[in-house]
């Protein structure tokens, strides 16, 4: 005979396993949508394009196995060379000079004396909200190779002669990291804003008591606590300029020259315009090494300076 | 007295710096907004002028009746709305929800899943952009917006994000007691997670909202026929247009973009700290 209590713990023990496997079915058919969508449209794709990188392919025919020739295609292709020089010139020149003036606003916004913040802040913000095809027709236009362009009249003022910027090595790439530079400008200005409004303002005053004069706060106090935004920056500029493309093709009209054109760009030429499917898919291969190996490099970098904030404390 | 008059002169100048580098900064972030709208106020023989007109001209109506003499404009802008708003709906309910089951459900592997999940966010968009598009075409989605919506839904970061807010909002006791009551676990998300989570839907409906809207490459691939374009594409097409019709094509851009800037003027605050603060957190 079982006694009552008995029964009730029984009881108790079905249904908390029941609620485990509640919690199980619910949490599985929760994730699931993540994982089948992903699965269609990220891991087969991405699977794909490896398998795609040693065929010959037009999108339509039969694939023929084409061994490691799509690699050598591309690597024999000076203009596959000259997109990836593109694409570093042109994120240099885009981020670099970027990052140091968002750097500089951000240090003017911080000032505890600035009146009208809120307004300065919308202001350089703007353009982020602006779409990258927008930029690039505006940008193009504002650089444009006729003499009335706005920055060859500009340029006129002081006699220089207009620059036919889509033909011009350093024009174009000056051209598409303008755009670059005006979009994204705001958007690191107020990283680092955030960044420097979550230092103490103790340390500020225990150095104005030590006697630290403002560059000696800014090189010891501000540089060092930002290292992780600035790092955070850095990774997204370089990342984000390895995927450059619409700035060069509204730039160029469609009509990708060589001063200009970047990886991504080549890829898609090489895609959706020649229709060699196995060759873009081999330079898709190339590219994502390539960020991957930035990515793993940022993932050590951090990793690093977090260990060596822990050894601090 | 004294210390005023020395205090002044070094104050003076630090201020006019900084005032001086800000409205520069100003300035030029502001400028190419305001020379756009002149320029699509402007017939094309005062555009084609040296020096350039810097004040509004009279054809503000008409460089704009060309522009939807070329694209369907109010067609693309339609488009361009309807997939944001379906990405962004669908994308704050699934990403919730799985953000939920991490952060509130046990079961097996969950933490390996969730690990799975954030190593997919490095891996880049256009790795696998030939075999999406050949998928899309097979599924006979090739200038179907469905294209953009479907795969639009995949937001790695989403989940992340929602995760984390939901492990901080909403507290285990809340729940277990919602269940001890006789709520179903999807109840507990609709009744109690949901609406504690509202700040988070925001910020992250902001940001899909505006990736979606801006967003180029993948649209101009898949969305062939000019009646399935959305904004972006159709901006394109307009600027490839034979005329070269300056004041027609920043007529386009200009009224393109001027929606998402006032929406932007509206909800400044919550815009700028969306977008960045996604960023600084992760």
């Amino acid at each position: 005979m079982v006694s009552k209590s008995e029964k009730y713990t029984e009881k108790k023990a079905r249904r908390s396993l029941t609620e485990e496997k509640r919690h199980s079915i619910a949490g599985y058919l929760f994730i699931s949508p993540f994982f089948i969508l992903f699965a269609i449209f990220g891991l087969f794709p991405m699977l794909f394009s490896f398998y795609l990188a040693f065929f010959k392919w037009n999108g339509l025919g039969e694939m023929t196995y084409n061994g490691i020739n799509n690699f050598t295609i591309i690597f024999n292709d000076p203009i596959f060379w000259k997109s990836i020089y593109n694409t570093v010139v042109i994120g240099l020149l885009g981020t670099v000079p970027q990052l140091i003036v968002a750097f500089l606003l951000a240090y003017a916004l911080n000032s505890q004396v600035l009146r009208f913040k809120n307004t300065f802040r919308v202001a350089i913000f703007m353009p982020y909200v602006t779409s990258i095809v927008a930029v690039a027709i505006l940008f193009s236009i504002i650089f444009n190779n006729q003499s009335f362009g706005l920055v060859n009249s500009f340029l006129g003022v002081f006699g220089v002669e207009p620059i036919v910027f889509t033909q011009s090595e350093w024009g174009a790439k000056i051209a598409i990291a303008a755009m670059i530079f005006w979009r994204w400008v705001g958007y690191n200005t107020i990283i680092f804003l955030a960044g420097m409004q979550s230092i103490s303002n103790d340390l500020y005053e225990a150095a104005k008591i030590d006697g630290a004069t403002l560059s000696q706060q800014l090189r010891y106090i501000t540089l060092p606590m930002l290292k992780p935004f600035v790092l955070f920056t850095v990774f997204m500029g370089t990342i984000g300029s390895l995927q450059i493309f619409t700035e060069p093709l509204i730039f160029f009209n469609g009509n990708l020259r060589d001063e200009g054109i970047t990886v991504v760009a080549y890829l898609y030429r090489d895609a959706f315009e020649n229709n060699f499917f196995g060759t873009a898919s081999a330079t898709a291969i190339v590219l994502f090494a390539i960020i991957m190996v930035f990515s793993v490099l940022n993932l050590l970098i951090t990793n690093r300076l977090g260990r060596g904030k822990a050894r601090k404390a | 007295m004294k210390a005023a008059t020395v205090n002044q002169p070094k104050k003076q100048p630090g201020r006019f710096i900084l005032y001086g580098l800000l409205i520069f900064a100003g300035l030029v972030s502001l400028f190419p907004f305001y020379w756009m709208f002149v320029m699509a106020t402007q017939p094309n023989h005062v555009i084609n002028q040296t020096p350039p007109a810097l004040l509004p001209g009279p054809e503000l109506v008409t460089n704009f009746t060309n522009v939807l003499g070329q694209i369907d404009f109010f067609g693309a802008m339609m488009n361009s709305l309807l997939v944001s708003v379906a990405v962004t709906a669908g994308s704050l309910f699934l990403c919730s929800l799985a953000g939920f089951a991490f952060a509130k459900l046990k079961f097996k592997g969950r933490d390996v899943l969730f690990v799975l999940i954030l190593i997919t966010m490095m891996i880049p968009p256009q790795l696998g952009l030939i075999p999406t598009y050949y998928i899309i075409s097979q599924l006979g989605w090739l200038s179907d917006l469905k294209a953009i919506i479907v795969p639009g839904l995949i937001n790695a970061f989403g989940i992340f994000w929602m995760r984390q807010y939901i492990k901080e909002a909403v507290p285990d006791e809340l729940i277990e007691a919602a269940r001890i009551d006789g709520c179903s676990i999807f109840r507990v998300y609709w009744n109690i997670v949901t609406p504690a989570i509202l700040p988070a839907f925001a910020t992250l409906g902001i940001i899909v909202f505006m990736n979606v809207w801006n967003d180029f490459l993948w649209p101009l691939v898949v969305l062939q026929d000019q009646s399935s374009h959305t904004l972006q594409v159709a901006l394109r097409a307009l600027n490839d247009s034979y005329s070269r019709d300056y004041g027609m094509i920043l007529s386009g851009t200009f009224w393109a973009t001027v929606p998402l800037i006032i929406v932007f003027l509206l909800f400044n605050k919550a815009f700028i700290s969306s977008l960045t603060q996604g960023a600084v957190k992760s």
